[in-house]
């Protein structure tokens, strides 16, 4: 355990020192806190309107932003260290390839909880607090669980990033195929969905069709956070499919899990197959 | 026990071979110099006993075990070449990363920085230091938590005449503790001292292997005596050519002859009776004559073939 939490360390306090957390954490809570204020704008209401509506507005936000910040966090960070020359070191050390990965995902993992629970803790604290008629214990609940999926929504992109890490020979490559990940996930894939939906004019076995929402961890998390709430007025586009969708909360949880445990998995394949 | 045993190993990537069929062993408190010209094999030899690269074929053990066992990696210290660190970090910082890492006491850091000679650096950081800091910080880091063997790849580069010899003699004291080191360069003058063993590469092949007296001995180099202020520098240069020595002019008025094993002291006698130098220099092959030797040697072998 040791060798993986000091290599965690290192990667927190770069996140410290770089400022890293405080950016994003700042940027959490100004959109949060904007959402859920001017959320209602376009309808002509200025001001908070109901816990659901917010947490939708921010769960398709989130869907975009902790991608990007994920990959951005993570993209260099196999093959930053070895164009650095900094890997050739570590892997002299007392300290596994798995151990190694596994430290540095610990490391980028605390930064976006913490920065997910600071930054979008303060929006919920600043709701409880300014708005007088909220319900407490449904913001708590839907807030809550809006953290926990955004923050592993952010490790199964972490996940993905040191995939691209360890595939990767140089750092640019890696950049920019972290930036087609995140086209891929978060515009191209519901574009395809829907093309398809058009496209097949129902020949499309309909009940195949919302299961491939699953194959999108962005859509999965999207999923999440609108279930329990009245599907027809928050969902829209292609999660509209997903109110068909016979999957439980769990098993969409599961899901999102395994979208975290297979990258990694395959980033140590990737890893133990690299030659410094 | 051989701290380092190498048997039979042959390195490829892909269709090229750097090396083969390599047998090398290293003893407690040796150090071997390993010496070629670039891409000979040295840093793929320093990467199969770190356990970075899989042997092709052979078998490399490090203290009678797999070379990527832990354990193994806690009693090493490596300082490869050019080395580099985080520039975000400062000195201090990076030594104790490493040192958490190792699993070495953090008292050790601060008592490294001050033997390098970075204790007054430590606070900055690693981004503007020179290349010299740079190689002083990366050998303070091959030093934690006591290594008991060393390797150090062109460890000398980017080092003031000072500080190479400052490194020498930690090198010395490490000796004298037990510590084995695996020393590799190319840069050559002022090792000689230093090291117990040396083994000249090229393309992957162990040209030669030995302590210094053996190699010169195999080599059958000759010795230069170089003599000046002579009054008779003309005569000498006769009478030693006609008896079959190697001669030239040094100087004004100076001879440099080469003698062969065991003509030395003869040589020497017939100078000092025929004349009255000012200055007698007595010049054994060096190990730059050696490199030079063998490699000129593998090099006609290849033509003749």
């Amino acid at each position: 355990m040791n060798p993986i939490w000091n290599m965690a360390r290192k990667e927190l306090s770069d996140g410290l020192r770089n400022r890293w957390l405080l950016a994003i954490s700042l940027l959490f809570a100004v959109l949060a806190i904007g959402i859920a204020w001017l959320g209602a704008a376009a309808s002509g209401q200025l001001g908070f309107t109901s816990v659901p509506a917010t947490v939708a507005s921010l769960a398709s936000l989130a869907t975009f932003l902790m991608p990007l910040i994920a990959l951005l966090l993570a993209y260099d960070a196999i093959v930053g260290e070895d164009e650095s020359g900094t890997l050739l070191l570590l892997l002299t050390y007392p300290l596994g390839r798995g151990q190694l990965l596994l430290g540095k995902f610990v490391g980028h993992g605390l930064i976006l909880a913490l920065a997910t629970l600071i930054g979008f803790g303060c929006a919920m604290l600043a709701i409880a607090v300014l708005v007088n008629d909220v319900e407490l214990s449904l913001l708590l609940w839907a807030f809550g669980r809006f953290m926990l999926s955004s923050t592993l929504l952010g490790w199964v992109f972490l996940g993905l990033a040191y995939v691209l890490s360890c595939l990767s020979a140089e750092k640019s490559t890696a950049a920019g195929l972290a930036l087609g990940v995140w086209f891929f996930f978060v515009l191209v894939f519901d574009l395809a969905l829907l093309a398809l939906l058009v496209l097949s004019e129902g020949r499309f076995s309909p009940e195949l069709l919302p299961w491939l929402l699953l194959l999108n961890p962005t859509d999965v998390y999207r999923l999440i956070n609108v279930s329990g709430f009245d599907a027809a007025s928050s969902g829209a586009g292609v999660l509209t499919l997903g109110s068909d969708l016979p999957v439980s909360a769990p098993l969409l949880w599961l899901c999102l899990g395994l979208w975290l445990g297979v990258p990694l998995w395959l980033a140590y394949r990737l890893f133990n197959r690299r030659c410094p | 026990m051989n701290v380092v045993e190498i048997e039979g190993v042959s390195q490829r990537y892909g269709d090229v071979a750097v090396l083969h069929g390599l047998d090398l062993t290293l003893a407690q408190g040796e150090v071997l110099g390993l010496f070629g010209h670039n891409g000979a094999g040295k840093t793929t030899t320093m990467k199969l006993i770190l356990g970075l690269l899989q042997a092709s074929s052979g078998q490399v053990r490090v203290f009678g075990r797999g070379p990527s066992d832990p354990d193994v990696r806690r009693m090493l210290g490596y300082l490869p070449e050019n080395i580099m660190f985080y520039p975000q970090l400062s000195g201090l910082e990076t030594l104790q990363h490493f040192a958490r890492l190792k699993g070495a006491a953090p008292e050790q850091v601060e008592r490294l920085l001050e033997e390098v000679g970075l204790a007054g650096a430590a606070k900055r950081r690693v981004r503007t230091y020179s290349k010299g800091m740079r190689q002083r910080l990366g050998l303070a880091q091959a030093l934690l938590g006591q290594p008991r063997l060393l390797l150090l790849d062109e460890p000398t580069v980017g080092l003031d005449p000072i500080a190479t010899q400052d490194l020498y003699q930690l090198l010395d004291r490490l000796r004298w503790q037990g510590t084995s080191i695996i020393l590799c360069s190319h840069v050559l003058p002022g090792v000689e001292a230093h090291i117990n063993r040396a083994a000249i590469l090229t393309r992957g092949r162990l040209l030669a292997l030995g302590s210094l007296a053996q190699l010169r001995e195999d080599a059958e180099l000759p010795t230069l005596i170089r003599a000046s202020g002579l009054s008779r520098a003309d005569w000498l240069r006769q009478h030693w050519r006609s008896e079959g020595h190697v001669t030239q002019g040094w100087g004004a008025e100076g001879v440099q002859v080469s003698a062969p094993d065991g003509s030395k002291l003869v040589l020497l006698r017939q100078l000092l009776a025929q004349d009255d130098p000012t200055e007698v220099e007595i010049k054994p092959p060096s190990l730059e004559d050696l490199y030079r030797h063998y490699m000129t040697r593998a090099a006609t072998e290849e033509a003749g073939q």
